[in-house]
């Protein structure tokens, strides 16, 4: 069978699958649809936490970003994953105790302030909305790729599938779904890394594979990654951070940033118990670390990969490179969307793939006749184009092709419900129109579930030029507004309303400044006031490595504010103590 | 709420023990022998490269789930010792 018909059938089932979910869950309370009656099992939520978490960015970008990066990717995966250790311990189980819907009610509720509550809504709305504009994108490039669908059309089918199952059932609907859309993912990630590790190394696990010999060479793989691409004159692959903390800071926001994600923190809130959150809290990573710890294999792998095909033979000879015209058939296809350029600048016909940035490299160049890299890759090309490159069968490329699928669906729905609790919840119910009843309440829910996917729809077909650049804004938010005022809600009875909200707003603005100052005012072109170079960044800190400090400034601010101004009044320090133990959480709190 | 007070306050006090200890060991495998210990331990090789490198892109997410669970586990039995526990 052809891949094309292949392709279709993979997607086409599992999309049968969602719809299926859909039909079958459907939410007839509040309770049911914004925190799936609170009855899911911690194992459950585990694996729907993990697909609510990993997005199109970690299927598809963070191998690409590891392959080109080596050791200097490492941020990534200790920051995507070391944010659960914060999550399970500072935050999780406290906030299932509280037990009510949203991340805004209780930032309203610990700080009795309703101005207190809006702010958060604002930030969580502003870093949900960013983050789903990321994930239409992801839907696109894979319609667009591999079911040569117009990339709009490909975008309007997906919406359309979160629509028929987030508006039905709400969080219970999404919980069924992305349980399916993590086996679907893990299996579209895992099944082409083993076959790659096989046959580079010849150990199953990748995670092991990359700590072995190389089996053609029987040098040690990463070894023999380094000299290769040293020998290109690009850095070596294990290579020590240039700026420790600059590394240092951007892990500590991811980290923190994670942590303070609403449409993660939510999904705790469906177990039906404290002790619950803690578990699994455990069981999101487990599912998690599968792809973690395969990811820098793949990243490794691919690159080894890639550069063995362009450098067939000695880095110098003249016939050492690959003629374009010999190129293989996934070099074409990857061609046709622009995603890998090739331009021959020393007309001599072959393809000649080197770091031309290198000074040191820059005489051996001349030497050789090289005039200039030649082939420009995109990052997000590699795990897509992983399998194709290694020679799998068909039926590998067309499970890959469900997986981005599955990433990116399971993330953009996890986030529309963020999006549509806090208006119908915090908004409509909480502030503006209290006296609705339970199923105005639910209507309200549907609809603000509706309009939110028209919105990233249309956000989707009609990018921002700035799409890309916001994805720091949205961790730079969550670290530094919602994660410090929820650890103080907790673990401090003396932060009061006026140290909490000063201490968000002045968290957020000096994340937006820094950002803004390297980045353009709203990341409009032209409008930034320092160039984006390490030498301008403040202590060679980059803009999307601010979060920590914003955090810092953020507690500060809060701290110095509380002290100085009264104390809590008595009802909010026993809710303080009574979130902070376990007993008698459950279906009392529910309203 | 404990009903207890002097109670509550030593059950919140040996949850913020055990969670300082894990976050100690947070700390280390990821920022320390990930990053900033790197250099240090470059002579200590491990498949091709050196343990630094193994921690910042393995090691450190083992660290993490051993900690997650050794948590709930921790805190499980101080919640039933301290009479809070919703089981």
């Amino acid at each position: 069978m052809d891949l094309q018909t292949l392709t279709y059938i993979v997607v086409g089932a599992s999309f049968l699958l969602y719809i299926g979910i859909a039909f079958w869950a459907r939410a007839g309370s509040t309770g049911e649809f914004y925190a799936a009656g609170r009855g899911v099992h911690p194992v459950a939520n585990g694996m729907a936490t993990a697909a609510d978490w990993m997005s199109a960015a970690s299927f598809i970008s963070m191998a690409g970003l590891i392959a080109f990066n080596g050791y200097g990717a490492s941020q990534f995966l200790m920051g995507w994953t070391g944010g659960y250790v914060l999550l399970a311990m500072l935050l999780a189980p406290y906030l299932r105790k509280f037990g009510k819907f949203t991340v805004p009610e209780f930032i309203g509720d610990r700080f009795y302030s309703s101005t207190a509550r809006i702010v958060a809504v604002i930030c969580l709305i502003v870093c949900s909305i960013t983050y789903v504009i990321g994930q239409m994108k992801g839907v696109g490039v894979a319609f667009s790729r591999f079911l040569e669908v117009d990339a709009s059309t490909g975008l309007l089918i997906g919406t359309g599938i979160v629509f028929l199952y987030a508006v039905q059932g709400g969080m219970k609907g999404i919980t069924f779904t992305q349980i399916a859309q993590y086996c679907v993912l893990i299996l579209a990630y895992t099944v082409p890394a083993v076959f790659i590790s096989m046959e580079l190394t010849g150990t199953f696990l990748p995670q092991i594979g990359l700590f072995g010999d190389h089996a053609a060479s029987g040098t040690p793989l990463l070894t023999k990654l380094d000299q290769i691409v040293t020998d290109l004159g690009f850095k070596e692959y294990t290579a020590q951070a240039s700026n420790p903390l600059n590394m240092f800071m951007y892990t500590m926001s991811l980290m923190i940033g994670t942590a303070g994600l609403p449409h993660v923190i939510i999904r705790f809130f469906t177990v039906p118990k404290v002790s619950d959150a803690r578990w699994s809290a455990g069981w999101a990573l487990v599912f998690i670390a599968i792809l973690y710890t395969t990811a820098p294999g793949v990243g490794a792998m691919a690159r080894l990969n890639l550069m063995d095909t362009i450098q067939t033979g000695t880095v110098g000879a003249p016939d050492g490179n690959l003629q374009y015209e010999q190129r293989p058939d996934w070099f074409k296809n990857w061609e046709t969307t622009g995603l890998l350029k090739f331009d021959d600048k020393n007309g001599d016909g072959r393809i000649q793939y080197y770091n031309d940035k290198s000074e040191a490299f820059k005489a051996k160049a001349e030497e050789f006749g090289w005039k200039g890299n030649e082939l420009k890759v995109d990052r997000d090309i590699m795990v897509l184009a992983n399998p194709e490159i290694a020679k799998l069968p068909n039926w590998v490329i067309a499970l890959v092709a469900a997986g981005g699928l599955a990433a990116a669906l399971s993330t953009a729905a996890g986030l529309l419900m963020a999006i549509s609790s806090a208006v119908s919840h915090d908004l409509m119910k909480g502030t503006f129109t209290p006296d609705i009843s339970e199923k105005q309440e639910l209507m309200w829910a549907r609809i603000s579930m509706g309009v939110a996917i028209a919105i990233a729809a249309w956000l989707g077909l009609n990018p921002p030029g700035f799409a890309a650049q916001v994805v720091a804004l949205a961790f730079g938010l969550a670290a530094s507004s919602i994660f410090p005022a929820l650890m103080m809600g907790i673990f401090s009875k003396r932060i009061n309303s006026k140290g909490a909200t000063l201490g968000m707003i002045a968290g957020i603005l000096s994340t937006l400044l820094y950002i803004f100052t390297y980045k353009g005012w709203f990341f409009i072109p032209g409008t930034a006031m320092l160039p984006n170079t390490t030498a301008n960044h403040f202590l060679g800190i980059a803009p999307e490595a601010f979060g920590a400090i914003g955090a810092l400034i953020n507690f500060a601010v809060a701290y110095i504010v509380s002290n100085a101004t009264e104390e809590p009044p008595q009802e909010i320090q026993d809710l303080v103590e009574s979130i902070r133990v376990p007993s008698g959480a459950g279906a009392a709190v529910d309203h | 709420m404990a009903e207890n007070n002097d109670s509550g306050q030593a059950y919140w006090k040996a949850n913020l023990n055990l969670i300082t200890i894990c976050l100690i060991i947070w700390f280390v495998s990821s920022f320390g022998l990930g990053l900033l210990l790197r250099p240090a331990l470059s002579g200590i090789s491990v498949g091709g490269t050196d343990l630094g490198f193994w921690f910042a892109q393995q090691g450190s997410i083992y660290v993490f789930l051993g900690l997650i669970f050794f948590y709930a586990v921790r805190m499980n039995a101080i919640d039933r010792a301290h009479g809070v526990s919703d089981d």
